[in-house]
């Protein structure tokens, strides 16, 4: 406790300013309505974050329910069709529910209950953070309700049974692009609407602060696990952290255990769709311009005239048109580089994993692991890549089945 | 004195209420949204908000939304919204615009503002951009001398308020309920109370808007208000033409200048 009695954690180098700025980015573009709510949030997180009470319930939750820390698998066979390189996986797709969506989702179940809520929301694209949400909410006996665009409860509708299951509410979200984008919407006029019974359990680094700084933070354990794990197994730092890239939850996770190691290379790989110049993906910090978007200044996919324009991905996850700020300050300051994979490549790299590890990766992981076939083979014979497999594919099956015409078309 | 100094004094000397009427440019399309946007001048709206389509209007429920869309399916570019307001203030209409931040980030603010200001607009309301991240607009409004309207909540902190209400020049802007834009049945039994509060950190003029459709709601807020704001009832009303906005402007205009006394505090 300082002399003048803030409640405040010591700002750390990488931080953000106290309003919630990396470099130019990030912020609070939010309506006035909603600056008390996350005033409040920001004041309970900092109360949390120097509460032993709450480290010792999150890593008890983390540990004995979540299953971390993950796994460090190498991938010797998929690597065979990378020049050489190895190529190590950092297992979220093994914690509980089935990818790193947990982290963040625990965290902030937790400080839902401190404050005294008994209501959750959440948006969800590919059902990962849906099911993650509704999960915790189960486990701490919360209210939940889940919004998920119309086309996105078509392409997972595995998840949607899921969080059903577990008791959550899933309201399809029938406006514009009927995606991620527009159940964010929907999440945040609920939201505007019942703010004092209920917190956003925003599910990806980015609106407005502090949403970016917890998530990054409920997340940061990926990269410290990966980092000791890597340097356990091979007595040294990786050359370079691959991991996709759609708000970039798992990505800055994974991103900040290497942000001091100056020679560690980290590669962000964004949704590239049907190629860059198609006009369908959602490589947001390969080709958009900044702008605001739910909250916080960011890179955006945007027209002329600051209209948000459709981002498109085979993965449900990543089909986002904007992107967390701290992203945008890691590209413009050169730390991360951030390059586009197209569905096509995600896709081979998808069924390249599955036979040659025996590991089905959900399709957004996918585009990592296209990432670590391309870096390995510029790189050569002696790089050593970690990726992020931040989720599993079993939600994805069905899209796969139909990509790769496995079954008959007629039956599904 | 700004144009809307001036619009507030003479409301105050005639003990009424201002009226307010929001319509999007663009709605149905550009032509037509000029007409509807003068019928409401014509009709006894004492200012326009000239709204702006946008692709993620998360403040907005499902009437401005849908309004919004069908403008931008339309061709809606931000080129005509200077042309709207221009051909509002041509004719001696008074109008600011609304809008949501992108937008004028995108554009520039400098730049709009500049604009803005050459087609005879009087301000900008911005409803998801408040004092905190304003710097570059507080200086561009002073720069080309337009009215910068911000909002306030029910669940703004006192704190807050004072921070707000001394950002903006023109009117506050009080919304009345917590919750997304659409008309509703009773005034929010919230809003006398946020101007109630807001009024002990400024003496300038407070709209209130998020609700209002009706000749006894209109009335009943500029009991305790300087101006009442319609937005959703107006825009459904677009959807039938020029007559229909025309007949409810009238209405609401009639009810502004029969303010009920405000009820006292029990």
């Amino acid at each position: 406790m300082t002399d003048d009695g803030e409640d405040k954690p010591p700002r750390g180098e990488h931080d953000p300013d106290e309003r919630g700025h990396f470099g130019p980015y990030g912020g609070r573009f939010m309506p006035e309505a909603l600056i008390g709510a996350l005033d409040e949030l920001s004041a309970e997180y900092d109360k949390a974050r120097l509460d032993p009470a709450f480290h010792d319930e999150l890593s008890r939750l983390l540990s004995g329910y979540a299953g971390r820390p993950s796994l460090l698998t190498e991938a010797p066979r998929f690597a065979e069709h990378a020049g050489g390189a190895r190529i190590f996986l950092k297992r979220e797709d093994l914690n509980h529910t089935g990818s790193h969506k947990i982290n963040n989702v625990l965290g902030q179940a937790l400080l839902t209950k401190r404050m005294g809520k008994k209501r959750v929301i959440a948006e969800t694209g590919a059902g990962q953070h849906g099911v993650a949400t509704a999960t915790a909410c189960a486990l701490l006996g919360l209210d939940c309700v889940i919004y998920m665009g119309e086309v996105d409860t078509e392409r997972q509708a595995l998840n949607v049974a899921r969080m059903r299951l577990l008791g959550a509410e899933v309201i399809p979200v029938k406006t514009g692009s009927r995606t991620l984008k527009d159940a964010i919407n929907e999440a945040l006029r609920d939201w505007v609407t019942n703010v004092d019974t209920t917190h956003y359990l925003l599910g990806t680094a980015a609106g407005a602060h502090p949403f970016p700084l917890l998530v990054r933070n409920f997340h940061k354990v990926i990269g410290e696990e990966a980092r000791a794990q890597i340097l356990e197994l091979t007595g040294r730092l990786p050359d370079v952290v691959a991991a996709c890239v759609g708000g970039g939850s798992n990505a800055i996770g994974i991103f900040h255990g290497f942000l001091d190691d100056a020679d560690v290379r980290l590669v962000g790989l964004e949704p590239g769709g049907k190629g860059l110049d198609s006009g369908e993906h959602g490589a947001t910090l390969t080709k958009g311009t900044p702008g605001t978007l739910h909250g916080a200044l960011s890179y955006l996919l945007q027209d002329a005239d600051g209209q948000t324009t459709e981002a498109y991905s085979i993965s449900a996850g990543l089909d986002y048109p904007g992107v967390g700020p701290e992203h945008s300050w890691l590209k413009d300051t050169g730390r991360a580089e951030y390059r586009a994979v197209t569905d096509a490549e995600a896709m081979e790299a998808f069924q390249l994993l599955s036979r040659t590890e025996g590991i089905i990766p959900a399709i957004e992981s996918a585009h990592a692991l296209a990432g670590a076939l391309r870096l390995g083979r510029e790189l050569g014979g002696e790089a050593h890549i970690l990726v992020s497999l931040s989720g599993r594919g079993d939600k994805d099956v069905d899209t796969a089945a139909r990509y790769f015409q496995l079954v008959d078309e007629e039956k599904l | 004195m700004t144009g809307l100094g001036e619009l507030f004094e003479r409301t105050r000397a005639e003990r009424r209420g201002a009226l307010i009427g929001y319509l999007p440019a663009g709605y149905p399309d550009v032509a037509a949204s000029k007409e509807l946007l003068a019928a409401t001048l014509d009709a006894g709206a004492d200012l326009v908000e000239v709204g702006v389509p946008y692709s993620d209007p998360v403040m907005d429920g499902p009437t401005i939304q849908a309004a919004a869309d069908a403008a931008l399916k339309a061709g809606f570019r931000l080129k005509h919204l200077f042309e709207v307001v221009e051909s509002l203030s041509a004719r001696g209409g008074r109008a600011v615009v609304m809008t949501y931040w992108n937008p004028v980030y995108r554009y520039g603010v400098d730049r709009f503002a500049r604009d803005l200001a050459s087609a005879g607009g009087l301000g900008l309301i911005t409803p998801d951009l408040t004092p905190d991240e304003a710097g570059d607009w507080i200086a561009a409004s002073d720069a080309h001398g337009l009215d910068r309207i911000f909002l306030v909540a029910p669940s703004s902190s006192e704190e807050r308020l004072h921070l707000t209400a001394g950002a903006t020049t023109g009117f506050v802007y009080a919304t009345a309920v917590m919750g997304v834009t659409g008309a509703r049945d009773r005034v929010g039994s919230g809003a006398a109370e946020l101007v109630r509060r807001t009024r002990a950190h400024t003496d300038l003029p407070i709209g209130v808007g998020l609700g209002v459709r009706s000749r006894e709601q209109a009335a009943e807020v500029a009991g305790f208000a300087d101006a009442v704001i319609v937005g959703s009832a107006l825009v459904s009303r677009a959807t039938e033409g020029t007559e229909a906005v025309r007949a409810l402007t009238a209405e609401l205009a009639e009810g502004v200048r029969a303010p009920e006394p405000a009820a006292q505090p029990s």
